[in-house]
């Protein structure tokens, strides 16, 4: 355990030294922040947009910026934190652009707690993993993950995917800790009922009760 | 407890974060709520199936592309100097 933490720390200083660095000039230090988070980034991306194009266009305008306001990270964040905030926003702004829709945005599922009510309450086959090969069961996961509001997958995505803390994932979203922890429940129970359509157990799950 | 009582602490409860005597009382709840159970365990195998099996990987070649073009876009800029 002791290890663990100390090499966690030593991450975190070095990556400041990394960050110092960027901020005086030294491209090598920015580029190694790049190589350290860009499979991150990309990933969050793609999860906003639906979208490998505008994910990739995320991925560089996020770098870019984040390098171009370096003098603004204080600090007092991780710097993980505050790229993904910047990413987000990109994100966010390409997904409105696509969609040429000016309302998309993180506040807008509001919804009541109806959709979020189990009906699928029949146990899922013990290794749904096995019935579908492996892109098959990728086209499953996104399809089930895309049609959640962009809110709601969003959280999913930062708390347990990325697997940061409800905290970052508030600060991050410029969202409270409670409007985090709503969603992410929501997001959750969403997901398990799409999810089970394809993995309930067939000897007990002709979806009757 | 009712139904609706467990799953608004459905999160904490998965995420470990409640206190011992609430998590007996759900742990009541699932001793005889089938459904809830259900609903645990599946939720449970939701997030786990989202967090193993990565859908949006970066492929190398792709990466190595965005990673120049992001690089030769910062050498050609000046980072913003804060009030100066």
């Amino acid at each position: 355990m002791e290890t663990i933490q100390k090499k966690a720390e030593e991450g975190v200083s070095d990556e400041l030294k990394l960050v110092q660095a960027a901020k005086g000039g030294d491209l090598e230090a920015f580029s190694e922040l790049v190589r350290r988070y860009d499979r991150n980034i990309f990933r969050i991306a793609q999860h906003i947009t639906h979208n490998e194009e505008d994910a990739q266009d995320v991925v560089q305008d996020a770098f870019l910026k984040a390098y171009q306001n370096l003098e603004q990270f204080q600090g007092n964040s991780k710097f993980y934190t505050w790229l993904v905030r910047i990413a987000v926003n990109e994100a966010l702004m390409r997904l409105r652009k696509r969609r040429n829709d000016r309302t998309v945005s993180l506040d807008e599922d509001v919804e009541t707690d109806e959709g979020s009510m189990p009906r699928e309450v029949a146990d899922w086959s013990p290794n749904p993993e096995q019935i579908y090969g492996t892109s098959e069961l990728g086209d499953i996961l996104k399809k089930t993950i895309q049609g959640l509001p962009p809110g709601f997958r969003t959280v999913f995505v930062l708390r347990d995917i990325e697997g940061l803390s409800t905290e970052e994932t508030a600060e991050m979203l410029g969202l409270s800790v409670p409007a985090v922890k709503s969603r992410l429940l929501r997001a959750r129970l969403q997901l398990r009922e799409r999810l089970a359509r394809y993995f309930k157990s067939k000897k007990d799950g002709d979806g009757t009760r | 407890m009712k139904c609706t009582e467990f799953l608004k602490e459905l999160s904490d409860y998965l995420d470990g974060k409640i206190t011992e005597s609430l998590k007996a009382e759900l742990d009541e709840h699932l001793h005889w709520c089938h459904e809830c159970h259900v609903v645990l365990n599946t939720t449970q195998k939701t997030i786990e199936i989202y967090r193993d099996n990565q859908i949006y990987e970066l492929p190398d070649p792709l990466r190595n592309r965005l990673h120049e073009a992001i690089m030769s876009k910062c050498r050609h800029s000046k980072p913003h100097k804060k009030n100066t």
